[in-house]
């Protein structure tokens, strides 16, 4: 079994369950039915990757390990993503922004993930990505709507941006396991995606008649399994079922 | 017009409806053909999107990743028919938005079941199962409805609806092949389900004054206690398949009417529930009015945006 | 507060086939449109090409003028092919 491989993948996979958890809360309660239905698109979406990456997992982990164990029933120091997908949504400016910030990480990861040497990671990116270039275009043009629409919309869109910043820098950290896959050519090395990406956000920000937030220090932690106090509630809802009634089927 | 020509117009239009010519929108029609219709329509479809709220409850808590995305899938769905019909509606000369403000005021109904509370993950089969069979009752019957954008939006729920029924019932049937505790889960959401089910079909005919009127304009082509006693015959072998118990002790078959004989719903609750009186009627449209008022910013700021747009591009072309 | 404005929606199924109108639906612009007739329309591979069209835009014929506007073509049986009375035999054509 390998080890490095496994949690690499749940650094990509996390970011993918945790993020669709995240968008399936909103499902009934958006703005309009025609983005409530074109959000829950990209929740199905994120979720029906997640659920490629983790019947990879299960097999490689072999015995009983299915996507659903592997998905609801890890401790919370287990799970591997980001502490930017875990940011609750606070209103629809956080949801935007959250999803704009990921979805430009996430399209150049895939972009270079397609190269990796290995099959199945290589063919889980490939059909992917089609569906983040989608998810990249709908989250950038709500952030340019919301930083150029009206003023209230201007303002709580920066709000949102300039809160969320501090964990872009995240996106771009390597685990010991990351860097023995990059090692290997399975992995993506991250790093090298980094100036690229804030010069794609910064240049939508721009458009957005948006400020780009100056920090002085990024968040970081969920990558290491050490996430924001906001994770034990989104999991308990997670894992409630399998968690309240343990080895049964559904 | 006088009162005799309106009434050869009338007449007109009644044959054509007899001739199963549809209606389309623009033409001329009674009055009060156009208002039952916004109200039927829209009441339909106040029912689709107040009904995504009790599953959507259950979106986060879903006990596997595959009944996730399906949950997920089926709720959109009914968003999307929700969207079809409002559209359908807004070809008889009313805007979104007023049907809106009628839901939200109160003024306009939706569907009494989606007051009662979905508790347990086997309410989430209970109400594929019984609440979505119910509705492609009625909705299959309306298929074929005089009103041609109605009509038309109908075929397109059926069509997408046909996985929402099994979705429910796959659901409960792997409850009752699992533990104990499971069928237990299960038998209590069929307790709790099943009168509200036999309730959706509305008011005894005897006391279902529009019911006449319906039948002519195709809005009906059954009456509730034909659609509930066909319910109740399709509905029963398959809860034997589940191996579950209808929770009514005088349900039997009657072989001289060929159906089931079944017992006497509780008229004071459904009334009830009707008046805004169920277990969620205030819970579920303080959501609707909730997400509507909170999203008001965010409909202004995309309406900003395209007219600014729109500016730039005109500046662009002098 | 202004109102998202009413678009047709018109779906190309597969190439060799006519977009057909399929619904309608609520957009602030035409981009938006387009991504939410995407997002409703299309959920099951149902589209190949979409064309978005503001409903404001379209100008219907008139129903009540449906007797002058098109029963006129009704007795004009000449421009059918069966109007022809040919012997039997004659083929190819």
């Amino acid at each position: 079994m390998n080890k490095n491989l496994i949690q690499y993948i749940f650094g990509i996979a996390d970011n993918c369950l945790i993020l669709g958890q995240r968008l399936g809360e909103l499902c009934g309660h958006g703005p309009s039915l025609e983005t409530d239905i074109a959000m829950t698109n990209i929740s199905l979406d994120l979720l029906g990757q997640t659920r490629s990456y983790y019947q990879y997992v299960a097999k490689l982990q072999g015995g009983d390990a299915t996507e659903d164990t592997v998905a609801f029933l890890r401790l919370e120091r287990e799970y591997k993503n980001v502490l930017l997908v875990e940011q609750p949504n606070t209103d629809f400016a956080y949801s935007i922004a959250r999803q704009f910030f990921f979805d430009v990480f996430h399209l150049a990861l895939l972009n270079e993930l397609q190269n990796s040497k290995d099959e199945m990671l290589k063919a889980i990116a490939n059909k992917s990505i089609k569906e983040v270039s989608y998810h990249v275009r709908f989250s950038s043009d709500w952030t340019k709507r919301l930083g150029d629409g009206t003023e209230e919309s201007h303002q709580k869109i920066q709000t949102a941006i300039n809160d969320l910043w501090i964990f872009t820098d995240e996106l771009f950290h390597q685990t010991d396991a990351d860097k023995d896959m990059v090692q290997q050519g399975i992995g993506v090395d991250v790093t090298l995606l980094k100036d690229e990406y804030y010069k794609k956000v910064s240049s939508i920000l721009e458009e957005a008649t948006l400020e780009i937030p100056q920090v002085e220090y990024f968040q970081k932690g969920g990558k290491m399994g050490v996430h924001s106090e906001h994770m034990g509630y989104l999991l308990s809802d997670l894992q409630y079922m399998q968690r309240t009634y343990p080895n049964m089927t559904w | 017009m006088s009162e005799k020509e309106l009434k050869s117009l009338e007449d007109l239009f009644q044959a054509r409806i007899d001739r199963d010519e549809k209606i389309e929108p623009k033409e001329w029609m009674p009055e009060k053909y156009r208002q039952t219709h916004i109200r039927q329509i829209s009441q339909h479809a106040h029912s689709e999107i107040v009904g995504m709220l009790p599953e959507a409850n259950w979106i986060t808590r879903a006990p596997s990743l595959r009944r996730k995305v399906a949950l997920l899938a089926k709720i959109q769905d009914e968003g999307g028919h929700g969207l079809y019909l409002y559209s359908a509606a807004e070809t008889l000369g009313i805007s979104r938005e007023e049907m809106y403000e009628q839901l939200h005021s109160g003024k306009a109904k939706y569907s009494s079941i989606f007051n009662y509370p979905a508790v347990t993950w086997a309410d989430m089969g209970a109400v594929g199962w019984l609440v979505d069979g119910a509705a492609i009752m009625n909705q299959v019957a309306l298929m074929g409805t005089s009103y041609g954008p109605y009509a038309r939006a109908m075929v397109r729920i059926c069509k997408e609806e046909s996985f929402h029924q099994r979705q429910g019932y796959e659901i409960l049937l792997t409850l009752c092949n699992g533990t104990p505790e499971q069928k237990a889960m299960a038998q209590d959401a069929l307790n709790r389900w099943w009168w509200p089910s036999l309730m959706m079909f509305g008011p005894k005919d005897a006391e279902s004054p529009n019911t006449e009127q319906s039948v002519k304009w195709k809005l009906k082509r059954k009456t509730n206690d034909e659609l509930r006693q066909q319910f109740v015959d399709q509905t029963v072998p398959q809860a034997n398949i589940l191996g579950l118990t209808i929770p009514d002790p005088n349900l039997k078959w009657n072989e001289e009417r060929k159906h089931y004989d079944f017992g006497d719903l509780d008229w004071n609750e459904f009334w009830q529930v009707v008046k805004g009186h169920g277990p969620c009627n205030k819970q579920r449209l303080e959501a609707r009015k909730s997400a509507w008022e909170k999203g008001a910013w965010v409909r202004d700021a995309a309406v900003a945006y395209a007219e600014k747009q729109e500016d730039r591009e005109l500046k662009k072309a002098i | 507060m202004k109102n998202w404005p009413l678009w047709e929606v018109f779906i190309r199924s597969k190439n060799g086939l006519e977009h057909r109108h399929c619904g309608s639906l609520h957009a602030a612009d035409a981009q938006m449109a387009l991504q939410n007739a995407r997002d409703v329309y299309t959920r099951r591979m149902e589209g190949v090409s979409i064309w978005v069209v503001p409903s404001s835009q379209i100008t219907a014929s008139n129903p009540e003028l449906n007797g002058e506007t098109f029963e006129p073509a009704m007795d004009k049986a000449y421009r059918h092919p069966t109007f022809y009375e040919l012997p039997d035999e004659l083929k190819h054509m």
